[in-house]
């Protein structure tokens, strides 16, 4: 059981830090602290993680990079946890299972190592998505504590990506590790029973983490490109797993992967939001596509449609089609007809009546936005009010498109989103008050919505 | 060549709340630095001072006292130090300016090391 004192870890040395390295080892050495001392100790084993890599700031510039990186990020690790544990010994909180366990896997000759059915690096991470994805807590506390301690982000780096202040993410990071200790959930892939319920939990915080990463319009872009690639792996993870690679994984992962391949054309030079149709589709990414479309074909194998099916079906209808031109609208709309029998939302309806837009004429796609209700949601949903104004304009009701245009802009979010509005309502100002030709139009929503055009 | 110590002092807990992102680039300048040293062949070695311990020992009035470290009097703690061999103070200077030690709130003491061995008689 000797290969038990030290974590895995490549057998080559390493003279140089890989790209994320101390990110990715974060949620590696976490994980595997976590297994060792149970779910109700994960605030330990992200405090001896995070000892251990300020520790490596202050030898490494003076020693170098140890031949062992991870090997040697893992001891400290080890040695700060049990340290912690043991300054505990006269409390009432001291935890000595945790510190037995510990023990045995620094050093076997204190007793056999407990078994444990997690072993593996990669299930280690998964039970811990499980454990920061419980459906017990709230959803934005399973996406913060998901970012930190799978994910290894700073609280500083959640608060930029959220526009929250440091002090708010703290709050809800701590008040997560409370419930998971608490409640006694445990570190572990659940079992076949309780894996569905789980599994959606998970798969909808990683639908929200990858959000706000795509949520191009706010907050600090590097870290948002990151969100979008964190919310790939760990869903790529799930679908290398045999018990949680189920169909609605797959689904995920190939909407993700189709939104993600249009990122690097969203924008133009001066950062303003482009339409679909004026898009460079040679800057989609192809790999990205490629691997969407196998994903989707897996998704297809199960037994039962979800929203996830749906929403990837859209998208490869997007990421497939050519040109904007020969983008197949009658199928978009028989997915969202579909779509919204399982999540009749305001976003899915309107984003339904855009795609109705397409098939029948503004007319049809007016009618159809009239019969969503007005709640006080939607009512400030300012994809509403653009895609309103949009469709006036082309039935040539120039003043009705203004008013919704101004209204859209006076909620709108962000710079790039007012820039874009703002550039609305000034060609509107230069047009003949005439029907205009039918134009495709933009989905200027930029969360949660479906049928991204942008 | 005259040898010179270049001394790293940090304020206490000044990386306490680093992210792993932050803490891996702030590492990768030290180590570009510290290669950068090597390969101009100016690097002599470098020793990390263990934190918040020490002993300080002083003789007053026939006695002596002796007192356990972290000092709190200091704002600075002495993490450790690098020896570099260049021609001139200005040099080492310059050396020191490059290291990514040198953020806001750190400090950087450069002292010449003594060669211990007795000047040449030049007059």
């Amino acid at each position: 059981m000797a290969e038990r004192t030290t974590a895995p870890e490549s057998a080559i040395p390493c003279t140089d830090l890989v790209d994320h390295l101390f990110r990715h080892e974060f949620g590696r050495m976490v994980s595997h602290l976590t297994r060792i001392l149970g779910a109700r100790n994960l605030a330990i084993a992200e405090d001896a993680v995070q000892h251990a890599m300020l520790q490596a700031l202050q030898h490494w510039p003076f020693h170098g990079i140890p031949n062992h990186p991870k090997a040697w990020l893992t001891q400290v690790a080890y040695h700060r946890a049990l340290d912690v544990l043991k300054r505990d010994r006269r409390l009432d909180v001291y935890d000595d299972e945790a510190e037995i366990a510990l023990t045995r896997q620094i050093d076997p000759r204190q007793g056999r190592a407990p078994i444990h059915f997690i072993n593996e690096v990669a299930d280690e991470q998964l039970a811990l998505i499980f454990v920061c994805c419980h459906p017990s807590l709230p959803r934005p506390a399973s996406v913060a504590l998901t970012l930190k301690v799978v994910c290894g982000f700073g609280v500083a780096e959640i608060a930029r990506a959220f526009l929250s202040t440091e002090i708010a993410i703290n709050q809800r990071l701590v008040r997560a590790k409370r419930t998971i200790r608490d409640q006694n959930i445990r570190f572990e892939v659940p079992s076949p029973a309780q894996l569905p319920e789980r599994l959606d939990a998970v798969l909808d915080v990683l639908y929200l983490l990858f959000n706000e990463g795509y949520a191009a319009t706010t907050g600090d872009h590097l870290i948002k490109d990151d969100l979008c690639a964190e919310a790939i792996r760990l869903t790529t993870a799930l679908t290398e797993n045999s018990a949680t690679a189920r169909p609605e994984v797959h689904a995920l992962l190939s909407l993700l992967l189709f939104q993600s391949a249009r990122l690097p054309a969203r924008v133009d030079a001066a950062g303003d939001l482009l339409l679909l149709e004026e898009q460079d589709r040679t800057l989609w990414d192809r790999t990205m596509i490629h691997r969407g479309l196998r994903h989707l074909d897996q998704a297809a194998r199960g037994d039962h449609l979800t929203a996830y099916h749906l929403q990837a079906e859209l998208a490869a209808a997007h990421v497939t089609a050519d040109c904007f031109a020969l983008t197949d609208w009658e199928h978009i709309l028989t997915l969202y007809d579909l779509l919204q029998e399982l999540q009749p939302t305001p976003v899915v309806l309107i984003n339904r009546a855009i795609a109705l837009g397409q098939v029948e004429g503004p007319a049809a796609a007016l009618d159809a936005l009239e019969s969503i209700p007005r709640d006080h949601q939607s009512q400030r949903y300012r994809l509403r009010h653009a895609v309103e104004g949009e469709f006036h304009r082309q039935l040539g009701n120039l003043p009705q498109a203004r008013t919704f245009f101004q209204r859209a802009l006076a909620c709108a979010h962000s710079e790039p989103e007012r820039r874009f509005l703002e550039r609305k309502l000034k060609t509107l100002a230069n047009e003949p008050p005439s029907p205009h030709k039918i134009k495709s139009w933009i989905n200027v929503s930029n969360r949660t919505d479906t049928n991204r055009l942008y | 060549m005259p040898q010179f110590a270049l001394l790293l002092s940090t304020p206490e807990s000044q990386y306490d709340n680093l992210s792993p992102q932050e803490i891996q680039a702030l590492l990768a300048k030290y180590v570009a630095w510290r290669e950068g040293l090597v390969q101009r062949n100016i690097y002599r070695g470098s020793q990390k001072l263990i934190d918040g311990t020490g002993r300080r020992l002083r003789s007053q009035n026939g006695k002596v006292l002796i007192t356990e470290g972290p000092f709190s009097e200091s704002q600075e703690v002495l993490g450790g130090f690098f020896v570099i061999e260049v021609p001139t103070y200005e040099d080492a200077v310059e050396v020191a300016r490059t290291c990514p030690h040198l953020v806001d709130g750190n400090l950087t003491e450069i002292r010449q090391l003594d060669p211990m061995t007795p000047p040449p008689a030049q007059h």
